[in-house]
């Protein structure tokens, strides 16, 4: 097993990678850059060019450069309203998916009870059926809900709210328990030794040592919610419309404003980017490391 | 410590619940209704996306429906839909019972709905609270439902579709005026194609713009793909012959840019407009090609060609009747009110109104004199709606119809980008399509 | 922090915790017991706890999934057409009629409804495998610091963060025939291709669907498994490197087991995601998608919603239900297998 060290290595010294593992990053990683930002970079020119030139021959770099979409786009579509819904409706799903999910992945993973794999085998069929088929059926529940109860789910960001966060607990549920299942139950009895039920030690152990894992679900709830069109633009009205519905709204009868799509997507999109950059230091290792001495 | 964390999660749900659904507006009609006369009700009214942008669609509603309200008291609680979720809406309202009172409807959908009968019929009683069947044109009236059943729906704005020519490209390929006939067309089509510039610019992509052109052609060869009895009869010869031509413009004749089998976001007027091609066959352009920059001189407007002869009926109509159509459905707690918003909405002062606003016509009889409706383009829509348009077919199929015939017609445009399309593969597409019809 | 070892009758503690801990929960000696050593508080609170936890996912699983996948299971056995829609509780009994017209491939349904599903198999396995790989290369590659990794961890995280619509509709402007990047690229710009080609008819279209599906998920895959690198600990790496492992041999080792739990749920996900995926074919070709990206999500949106079929489109996804219980049975059991073993 052991490799020859040569001169360079021993300079670079005998943790460091070798030349060829630095190329293959080099050349992977910046072929992967390319391929990401491609599309990112033909959406923002089109958002600086007028209306004509975007469907018009193409060009690398737009000419006339025009910010006019940035402006108009905020009136062709109540997109101001349509973002704060987004928002509101996001990241309620998200918080309240990821508490969900993590009682639920704590029970599955620290417990053997009946019904254990039956519930995890439930829960994952749920990913089979294809979303057109849960339409009609979840709006009749809906519906049927608001006749019987005098909630109105139906047009409401919370009808909305309960769906999607219900539509990302699957994965987060699965993710979870993969994620629960890596902590040794070591940590967890250190806690009870120490005198904390399992609840408490669920907060004060497990949780801190997962917390990658509650971030990316936490990204995954909010992402699924931000990006769903179907149901959303059935069970809103234009008061709590989201986005991503409201895009859409951009081709109309007349026309199709691409490059005020292209806008307004940019535009959205920066809180949430800025979201995932700020997400990013908890994705980093040594939460776990050295916890079980 | 444990079971008070779950019954605060459950509560807070539920609080969280309360509160955002107090604070939220619903999409169910109005309560207060009683069924009298109407004053101080609401009626929950969904149009469709007319205008520009649906934001207009709401600058050009909201003034006249504060008029209505002014008029009767009633209330009209207004939502703009987009065409993308609008069927589907229809759908849920339909399925669950609780929907607007009075909603828009494309007129093709006009059977499709009828056959769920959540539309309210319109007897000759209803009729008669809005003003009569007689005071619509008769053309639009045959876009409403199935023949021999009350209408499901009564016309509101009308279209039909016109040649737009450019009259710059015409004169520099040296044709003196617009084809009138599907040889003439394909003549000057090849006089005007040469390097990048096509003779016709055709929306070969989009589903429904090849099932109303491959309709109108089929019409032309005296099939009309579904029998009296409205059964469908894709496969007859006059159906297959007249789909053939109509995909052969791009195979065989080569006048429509092979690009265009791609088309199906009105990039076919952005090409028209950019004098890329130098005619398009399309309902009501006038305000998209505004929208494109182009200025009304630099275009003609003439009837769609007819095989031979002048636009007439039978196998000489040259359009379907296009347009959309208003609706109440049948659940509604507010009749009376209803059906008062439906008469304004058809009344020759809305209908001048609001038609001069969307660039439509209106289907109302004594809407149409208005000198507003003789613009060049408009008078040729008016004309070829009275004389020569013909109605989809009004069976309960018909959305199948569209939705099987189309995707046929836009995968032989997928072939006739290499080359001309045989007869026998129109012919196996088509019958692919009706084996796949059901009910 | 201390050592873990098998609870003792815990040392007398403040009389609060002991409550709390409700009786030391020492074990009856000879009494055999699971593997999981465990303290036993209190007999309710030790039954009840799992299923309280689960209570709420369970409440929400079964309003909105559950409960309309068992209406759309029982709209499969009835005509559920346009002309019943408003009384859809009397819908007539169509028992397996449905089914039957699906599944014979003779017939026109059932020849596309298999055509699809070939398709849909295909394009799933070749986009999740590349998905896959592209996010685990990109998360090994850039697990080490380096100049410039946290900027690059926000490049491959900014596909996922666009809106669906606006991605797809950017690609297919760039796969436009006339004029789209891509072919002015290959055409214009480097002379490939003879000719400007199509990617969004013929056969080209199933390349460019599972170009724009790979650009949508590679990040996502990136992300989880990005994660789970974290939960390595260094000194294993440290400990191989002792050894006189080299970095390919590191991840050969090392990393790739130790990710296999993580890789194995976002393997199966991505596969059932990817199977299902609605947006990504739906925007790139709109209604009527050409028959070599004909894949089964919109397959059965158009042989259902689109001709008010509803009997039959439920009776499709029925049939698509079965086929992925059994494929991610099976990927379960064999997975669950290699663990135990």
């Amino acid at each position: 097993m052991l490799r020859p060290a040569g001169r360079a290595a021993a300079r670079r010294g005998p943790m460091a990678p070798p030349r060829s593992f630095i190329w293959t990053r080099r050349v992977v990683l910046t072929a992967l850059t390319i391929f990401a930002l491609v599309p990112v970079y033909v959406m923002v020119s089109s958002s600086l060019k007028p209306l004509q030139d975007v469907s018009g021959t193409f060009r690398w770099i737009p000419s006339p450069i025009t910010f006019s979409s940035y402006i108009q786009m905020w009136q062709t579509v109540p997109l101001a309203q349509y973002f704060v819904n987004s928002l509101i409706v996001c990241t309620c799903a998200a918080a309240l998916s990821v508490l969900v999910a993590t009682f639920a992945a704590y029970a599955v993973s620290r417990y053997r009870f009946r019904g254990r794999r039956v519930f995890t085998l439930v829960v994952l069929s749920t990913q089979m059926f294809p979303g057109i088929l849960f339409l009609l059926p979840l709006f009749l529940i809906f519906v049927s809900i608001g006749n019987v109860t005098g909630f109105q789910l139906l047009g409401s960001r919370t009808g909305l709210v309960i769906t999607y966060l219900t539509f990302s607990l699957p994965f987060s549920i699965w993710l979870l328990v993969s994620y629960f299942d890596s902590i040794p139950r070591d940590l967890d009895e250190a806690a009870w030794v120490d005198g904390c039920g399992p609840l408490r030690a669920l907060f004060r152990v497990v949780i801190p040592a997962a917390i990658p894992g509650i971030v990316t679900v936490a990204i995954y709830a909010f992402m699924t919610a931000w990006g769903e069109v179907l149901f959303a633009s059935v069970m809103t009205n234009d008061t709590t419309r989201t986005l991503a519905v409201g895009l859409r709204d951009y081709s109309t009868q007349n026309d199709v404003y691409w490059n005020q799509i292209m806008a307004a997507s940019i535009v959205v999109s920066i809180p949430v980017v800025v979201g995932f950059l700020l997400m990013q230091r908890f994705l980093v290792a040594g939460l776990t490391a050295g916890a079980v001495k | 410590m444990r079971r008070p964390s779950t019954i605060a999660i459950l509560a807070t749900s539920v609080i969280a619940a309360a509160a955002v659904a107090g604070c939220s507006s619903s999409a169910s009609t109005s309560a207060s209704g009683n069924a009298s006369a109407g004053a101080g009700t609401t009626i929950t009214y969904w149009a469709s996306d007319q205008g520009s942008s649906i934001a207009d669609d709401y600058t050009v509603l909201n003034p006249e429906l504060a008029k209505f309200t002014r008029q009767t008291g009633i209330k009209v609680k207004l939502e703009v839909i987009g065409w993308a979720d609008l069927l589907n809406r229809i759908t849920a309202a339909t399925t669950s019972g609780q929907g607007p009172d009075v909603v828009n409807i494309g007129n093709t959908w006009s059977a499709s709905l009828q056959a769920t009968g959540a539309l309210l019929p319109w007897s000759s009683q209803n009729f008669s609270a809005i003003g009569g069947e007689s005071k619509f044109v008769s053309s639009a009236v045959g876009s409403t439902g199935a023949a021999g059943k009350p209408p499901a729906a009564v016309p509101l704005y009308s279209v039909a579709y016109a040649l737009y020519y450019n009259k710059a490209l015409f004169q520099q390929a040296g044709i003196a005026g617009p084809p009138a006939t599907w040889a003439d067309l394909i003549a000057d089509g090849k006089k005007l194609t040469h390097g990048s510039v096509y003779g016709l610019a055709l929306e070969a992509g989009s589903i429904p713009e090849n099932i109303h052109n491959a309709f109108i052609f089929a019409q032309q060869h005296g099939c009309s793909f579904f029998s009296p009895s409205g059964a469908p009869t894709y496969t007859l010869p006059g159906c297959v012959a007249g789909v053939q031509q109509f995909v052969n413009l791009m195979g065989t004749d080569k006048i429509v840019s092979p690009g265009d089998a791609e088309y199906d976001q009105n990039q076919s007027i952005t090409d028209f407009a950019d004098g890329k091609a130098g005619m398009l066959m399309w309902q009501a352009a006038g305000a998209n090609l505004k929208a494109h920059g182009m200025a009304t001189s630099q275009y003609g407007i003439a009837p769609v060609p007819v095989q031979s002869g002048v636009p007439g009926q039978g196998t000489n109509v040259d359009s379907m009747v296009a347009g959309i159509n208003i609706a109440i459905f049948k659940n509604t707690h507010n009749l009376t009110a209803s059906e008062k918003f439906v008469q304004f909405m058809t009344s020759p002062a809305e209908q001048t109104i609001l038609s001069k606003e969307y660039g439509s016509i209106p289907p109302v009889s004594a809407a149409q004199q208005n000198p507003a409706f003789n613009t060049p383009e408009l008078s040729v829509l008016k004309n070829v709606l009275a004389t020569s348009a013909v109605a989809m077919p009004q069976v309960a199929g018909e959305s199948q119809f569209e939705q099987l015939v189309g995707t046929a017609v836009k995968n032989l445009f997928a072939d006739a980008v290499s080359g001309p399309v045989s007869t026998q593969t129109v012919e196996q597409q088509l019958a692919s399509a009706q084996s796949q019809t059901t009910g | 922090m201390a050592r873990a070892r098998t609870p003792t009758p815990a040392p007398a503690r403040s009389a609060r915790t002991d409550a709390r801990a409700g009786g030391a929960g020492h074990q009856a000696p000879g009494r055999r017991r699971r593997p999981v050593r465990r303290r036993r508080p209190g007999r309710l609170r030790r039954i009840g706890l799992p299923y309280l936890l689960l209570l709420p996912a369970l409440l929400f699983e079964l309003l909105v999934h559950l409960v309309p996948m068992v209406v759309g299971v029982f709209i499969s056995f009835k005509s559920l057409t346009q002309l019943y829609l408003t009384q859809w509780l009397h819908t007539p009994w169509a028992g397996l009629g449905n089914y039957r017209v699906v599944v014979d491939f003779n017939g026109a349904i059932g020849q596309a409804l298999l055509h699809s599903f070939v398709v849909t198999c295909a394009f799933t396995a070749i986009a999740v495998g590349l998905s896959w790989l592209l996010g685990c290369a990109a998360a090994i590659l850039a697990q080490d610091s380096f100049r410039g990794r946290g900027l690059l961890r926000a490049i491959f995280l900014t596909p996922y963060a666009l809106p669906a619509y606006t991605s797809v509709i950017t690609w297919a402007f760039m796969f436009q025939y006339n004029n789209g990047l891509i072919n002015y690229v290959l055409h214009n710009e480097l002379g490939i291709t003879s000719s400007p080609t199509f990617w969004l008819l013929g056969d080209n279209s199933f390349i460019a669907l599972v170009t724009v599906s790979v650009w949508r998920n590679w990040p996502f895959a990136f992300l989880v498994v990005m994660a789970g690198l974290q939960s390595i600990p260094r000194e294993f790496y440290e400990a191989a490197a002792i050894d006189g492992a080299g970095v390919w041999q590191k991840i050969r080792l090392i990393t790739m087991p130790s990710l296999r739990p993580v890789n194995q749920v976002l393997v199966l996900v991505l596969f059932l995601w990817t199977f299902n995926d609605f947006t990504t074919p739906y925007v790139l070709f709109g209604n009527g998608a050409p028959p070599p990206a004909d894949v089964i999500s919109i397959h059965i949106y158009n042989a259902s919603f689109l001709t008010w079929n509803f009997g039959e489109g439920s009776a499709m996804s029925v049939l698509l239900l079965l086929f992925l219980l059994v494929i991610s049975g099976g990927y379960l059991l064999f997975t669950s297998r290699r663990r135990d073993a």
